[in-house]
């Protein structure tokens, strides 16, 4: 009788050893000069994006949800900047992180984006760059490779970030 | 019972391997209606009920004293 008992538990050990031993290794943040995750994702308009099909593109990868304050503030700087450097090989992809599409379509209703816009509800994109905040985004250059990280948009580092992007699309 | 207490201790130490949600799944926490202070009237009248039954005023720019009375 008791021994039963225990064989019956036994199944439940063996998941919950597997769910304490193989706990998911987190990954590594995606850093200044690390190459920028792949990703491809379906976007608001057309085909969908694939980050190395962008490669000889300088690319401002954005991290954006629906919920989130300052992504709103980023919009029009974004339009602004794809508007300035959309023709010299510059593009802004904004990765939608929103669990529902409707959310964020509601928001792109109120906040118009003229860049690419791409939607990753399982999250796997922001876990690959592993997202450290809201908003979060990543220059990458003709390369793949990151050359600046900006979380949290800060209204007094866009100068710098704009600074940036004109180097990188005078380079190419 | 030997093996129930080790099912035990594995049971409990599965949960230290739970995690917050990540930065990106916020979104249910971002809501209005998941703020503390949601309805501005009804935190202002909590804290003047707390400052009265306390006979204290708390930080939070509420004013109130301890007579209950402002």
């Amino acid at each position: 009788m008791h021994n039963a008992n225990v064989m019956k538990l036994l199944p439940t050990a063996a998941f919950v050893a597997a769910a304490v031993l193989l706990p998911v290794a987190p990954a590594s943040a995606t850093e200044v000069g690390d190459a920028a995750p792949m990703f491809t994702l379906p976007a608001a308009r057309g085909d969908p994006v694939a980050l190395d099909k962008l490669r000889g593109k300088v690319v401002y990868v954005d991290f954006w949800a629906s919920w989130c304050g300052p992504c709103r503030r980023s919009f029009p700087w974004m339009n602004e900047m794809q508007q300035k450097y959309g023709g010299k090989g510059f593009t802004v992809v904004g990765v939608n992180v929103d669990k529902k599409r409707g959310d964020a379509d509601r928001f792109l209703a109120q906040n118009p984006a003229n860049f690419t816009v791409v939607f990753d509800e399982a999250g796997a994109t922001p876990s690959a760059y592993a997202v450290k905040g809201m908003p979060s985004s990543y220059l990458v250059d003709g390369k793949g490779n990151v050359v600046y990280v900006e979380r949290g948009f800060l209204d007094e580092h866009k100068a710098e970030i704009e600074q940036r992007i004109a180097a990188l699309v005078g380079k190419s | 019972m030997r093996i129930a207490v080790a099912v035990a201790c594995l049971a409990l130490a599965s949960c230290a391997s739970m995690e917050p949600p990540k930065p990106w799944e916020k979104g249910n926490l971002a809501r209005p209606d998941m703020q503390f202070d949601y309805d501005r009237l009804d935190t202002r009248t909590q804290q003047h009920i707390y400052t009265s039954k306390e006979a204290a005023t708390g930080g939070y720019g509420v004013g109130g004293g301890g007579c209950g009375c402002n």
